[in-house]
């Protein structure tokens, strides 16, 4: 009898080791990348063209990163490295996420406590745009702002992460908002609390998760989009996306995989971070749109 | 009274107001531009002549050519070859994502030390931009310097991986840095799933004395499935529109063999200037995601609802 206890307390752990062996294992899989990345780009080239693949660096090197940051020529303009594509890109990830948020917020709210006739059909209209690809509209708004002469400019850029990014932010807000209690906003508009009143004093202090969300979701999709960089900008407005991929298919001279890790990490660095920092926000904003609830 | 009469009238208008800037764009520029874009696809008038604001003899006159576009698009080779790199990529991607997912969502539901941490492993590739994940993976399964070359230097001399420079094999790795990239989202919806499920029906299986399997493959796998048809959704959504991923790790190549529509759309748009095949090819992928995504809205609106 007790030999059978124990045989299955045996099969009980053997089970938990293999369980935790494949979840790290799987850990690895997702890790080896980014740590073949970081490794990658403190090493040299003389170490990386006799060397391994996979191999800690002799000496770390902070080289790859100068390259990548402002010294490797990009195409065919003046200033050189990520560094004007990066700070593109923060000047038009700012004015984007804040405009698309605000204008989230408002629009949630009306939807939510100011439904009139003709509100939940237009937000089933504005759902679709939330999966619209945009292929379908490139065309006609690539001539559009050349009509307003913003192509190939960052207000270009920022009016168009607004445009298509307003979809997202107003969806967060509404479905946060609807599951307020209604009580709250109807008893203070039978004290006579106006439209903007009640916003700023009731519904404005309890948005901070939601906003906190809106703001992750916009960074993490327009510090990462390339469709909207690549079309609609020149090489003076274009994001860091566009300029890495152009930096890493220049054909000139050796390939440099240091310079490319280096680069790598420099265009990823702002959403790992934003990820670090405040992942429990970026996953709900992820399954606001699959899980309901 | 009259003050209160007076701030119902502005509370009236104001909701209404503070809505059309975004009832606007909503009317312009996704439905108004997918109205012109299906324009584009049906004629033969020169895009500039129909946009243009500045000329004030604008010609509607412009001829209706029918379907003639979709029939020169679906005669195009690298048209059809780009629709069969989606099929197999989409096919693939999902399924495997879904898999992978699924699995790695039941080994962490069970009560995992350090699970957030797994979990944060599991998803982080997800923040990243898939132009920086092409170029990770377009290093790492490079034959010359990657995962070939460690393997031969290693002393498995015969250990041959280029599918990446082999026109039938590089769509594969596509698929490989996609599911790299996105099936750890996928983990987390399922996860969510799982954590959502009534557990006392669990129990009371379990206490009919139902085995951790079954319980798995009887009720809890079953009572997710608006989770899969979530994931699926968000995940066909993914491949049909997947562009960056493609440019960052093949650019296509190599020749065409990895072209999907989204890059056939983007290059004889913006860098061949066949405005029409860009527009009838537009046309075809929002007619794919509008037939994936139609079923799933009604019955999530129907759904919410009941």
């Amino acid at each position: 009898m007790s030999i059978k206890v124990q045989d299955t307390r045996y099969k009980d752990i053997t089970a938990r080791s293999i369980l935790y062996a494949v979840l790290v294992i799987a850990a690895i899989y997702y890790l080896a990348p980014l740590f073949l990345m970081i490794i990658t780009s403190f090493r040299s080239m003389d170490e990386i063209r006799v060397g391994q693949l996979i191999e800690w660096p002799k000496s770390f090197s902070l080289d790859a990163w100068a390259a990548a940051w402002n010294q490797v020529q990009i195409g065919a303009r003046e200033e050189l490295g990520l560094k004007p594509y990066f700070i593109n890109s923060i000047k038009m990830v700012i004015p984007s996420v804040a405009i698309s948020t605000l204008l989230g917020a408002l629009n949630g709210y009306v939807l939510s406590f100011w439904k009139f006739r003709g509100s939940e059909i237009f937000f089933a209209l504005l759902l679709a745009g939330c999966f619209l690809p945009f292929q379908a509209i490139l065309l006609p708004h690539s001539i559009v702002l050349g009509k307003l002469q913003l192509t190939g400019t960052v207000s270009g850029l920022v009016m168009t992460h607004v445009i298509y990014g307003v979809a997202f932010t107003t969806l967060f807000f509404r479905n946060y908002y609807v599951n307020l209690p209604g009580e709250l906003i109807k008893a203070a508009k039978l004290d006579g609390a106006g439209f903007w009143m009640i916003f700023y004093r009731i519904i404005l202090p309890l948005s901070t998760p939601i906003i906190v969300v809106s703001v992750i979701w916009q960074f993490t999709q327009i510090w990462n989009d390339f469709l909207f960089g690549v079309v609609f900008s020149d090489p003076d407005s274009q994001p860091v996306t566009v300029g890495l991929n152009n930096m890493v298919n220049s054909t000139t001279g050796e390939k440099r995989y240091n310079v490319d890790m280096a680069g790598a990490i420099i265009a990823a660095l702002p959403t790992v971070i934003v990820y670090v920092v405040a992942g429990k926000y970026f996953v709900r904003g992820l399954t606001a749109g699959s899980v309901k609830g | 009274m009259t003050k209160s009469n007076r701030s119902k009238g502005i509370d009236y208008w104001l909701p209404k107001l503070v809505l059309s800037p975004t009832i606007a764009i909503t009317t312009v520029f996704i439905y108004g531009f997918i109205f012109l874009t299906a324009a584009l696809s049906v004629t033969d008038e020169p895009l500039m002549t129909i946009f243009s604001l500045t000329n004030p003899n604008i010609d509607f006159t412009f001829d209706f050519v029918g379907l003639d576009h979709y029939v020169k698009l679906f005669e195009n080779d690298r048209w059809n070859g780009a629709l069969l790199n989606l099929g197999i990529f989409g096919v693939l991607f999902i399924g495997i994502c879904m898999i992978v997912g699924l699995i790695f969502a039941i080994l962490l539901d069970q009560n995992i030390r350090a699970e957030g941490a797994l979990r944060t492993i599991y998803l982080y590739p997800m923040a990243l931009s898939f132009i920086v994940t092409g170029t990770v993976w377009k290093w790492i399964l490079n034959p010359t310097v990657g995962i070939e070359k460690f393997m031969q230097d290693i002393g498995f001399t015969s250990f041959t991986f280029d599918w990446i420079v082999d026109p039938q094999m590089a769509i594969y790795t596509v698929v490989i840095a996609g599911i790299w990239q996105s099936s750890g989202f996928v983990m987390a919806i399922f996860l969510a799933g799982l954590r959502g499920i009534d557990t006392s029906i669990i129990k009371a299986a379990q206490l009919d004395g139902a085995s951790l399997f079954s319980v798995y493959t009887r009720i809890i796998i079953p009572s997710m499935r608006p989770v899969f048809f979530s994931a699926f959704v968000m995940l066909a959504h993914i491949a049909i529109k997947s562009f960056d991923l493609i440019m960052a790790l093949t650019g296509g190549g190599p020749g065409n063999a990895t072209d999907v529509p989204a890059i056939f759309m983007y290059q004889f748009s913006f860098t061949r200037s066949q405005y029409d095949m860009g527009a009838t090819s537009a046309m075809i992928m929002l007619m794919g995601v509008a037939a994936i995504l139609i079923p799933y809205l009604y019955s999530e609106l129907r759904g919410e609802k009941q």
